[in-house]
């Protein structure tokens, strides 16, 4: 079964991801989406995002291959989900100026409407930052910020 | 391994539905199982899906979304047991722990079950793993809002029975 593995381009383990450094540059140009750059993921969903002063706004332009549900048709509960947790990371990443990439403890989603084929948006808050862990909390909307699609909040282990 | 298809009937369902859902079409989902009681379906690795790039460890999202299918797909398997009716069930919530990461370059597996079915909910857990679902990834809990059969349409029902050859939303025309 392992055997036909692919022999495209396998990052090696050896590659240490510069963490401060790709986020120091992001501030410096202004330009966060180079942070998603770094993430295979993030493309693959085609999430992006940008800053507003203090702000940081994720964005999930409407995508064909996003699609879960077929007859509304509505975005996949799980990209809806990958989407606000990738957020959460990047915000850490920013915020928190954390030396490597925070990862995922726990994740706990709620679905308030149907995410329909169209732009996403989320927002995030870090609730408490400990020294090990943190706490965000993610909300993510369509047309209206006050009509919310999905609210979340996830642990991440920092250090 | 292999299983003989015939031993759990509904997995050629399972698996037309998960084809349904073009994010799984692009995530390669494969149902290897699928009964009244549990759904078994398969994440092959791709590079595409990285996290983190200095390991190589696919990100959590797809595990989320691997969760979040093969609950809703087990939903759909004990009620087409149960009611002999299609029911497409919106996600509620769904909570996800991770305990250690995916190793790279090897498939994941998700194994859900609908464990309770009332009349509005349906309520699911799971387990992602790679060698041994005794070693698993993650472990999630997720309940289903049951909705009426009537609002599944025609289309996906055929879709969902075999009858209907193209999937939804998409032409004929390969891109």
């Amino acid at each position: 079964m392992s055997s036909n593995k692919t022999t495209d381009t396998i990052p090696t383990e050896s590659k240490i991801l510069d963490v401060q450094g790709i986020v120091k540059r992001a501030t410096e140009l202004n330009d966060f989406g180079h942070l998603l750059e770094h993430v295979p993921y993030a493309k693959f969903i085609g999430m992006k995002v940008e800053r507003f002063g203090d702000e940081l706004i994720f964005k999930l332009p409407a995508k064909d291959d996003n699609i879960g549900n077929p007859i509304l048709p509505a975005i996949h509960g799980g990209v809806i989900a990958g989407f606000m947790e990738m957020s959460a990371i990047v915000q850490l990443m920013v915020f928190m100026q954390t030396a490597k990439v925070p990862k995922v403890v726990d994740f706990s989603i709620d679905y308030l409407r149907a995410g329909l084929h169209k732009d996403s948006f989320a927002e995030c808050r870090i609730t408490r930052q400990g020294r090990r862990v943190a706490n965000v909390n993610i909300n993510c909307w369509q047309t209206n910020r006050k009509q919310l699609i999905a609210t979340a909040r996830a642990h991440f282990l920092i250090d | 391994m292999k299983v003989n298809p015939d031993f759990f009937p509904l997995t050629q369902m399972a698996q037309r539905f998960v084809d349904q859902l073009a994010q799984c079409r692009r995530l390669g989902l494969t149902v290897l199982e699928a009964s009244e009681h549990h759904v078994l379906i398969e994440l092959p690795y791709s590079t595409e899906l990285i996290g983190y790039p200095d390991t190589g460890v696919i990100h959590g999202g797809v595990i989320t979304t691997l969760m979040d299918t093969a609950c809703g797909s087990a939903v759909v398997s004990a009620i087409f047991q149960k009611y002999q009716s299609l029911e497409i069930s919106p996600t509620l919530d769904l909570r996800v722990d991770y305990m250690k990461p995916a190793q790279p370059h090897k498939s994941v597996y998700g194994f859900a079950e609908c464990y309770k079915l009332s009349s509005n909910i349906a309520f699911t857990r799971a387990i992602a793993y790679q060698d041994s679902i005794d070693d698993p990834i993650a472990h999630a809990v997720g309940s289903f809002m049951r909705i009426s059969p009537e609002m599944v349409g025609d289309a996906f029902r055929q879709a969902l029975m075999g009858e209907a050859v193209p999937p939804l939303g998409e032409t004929n025309e390969l891109k």
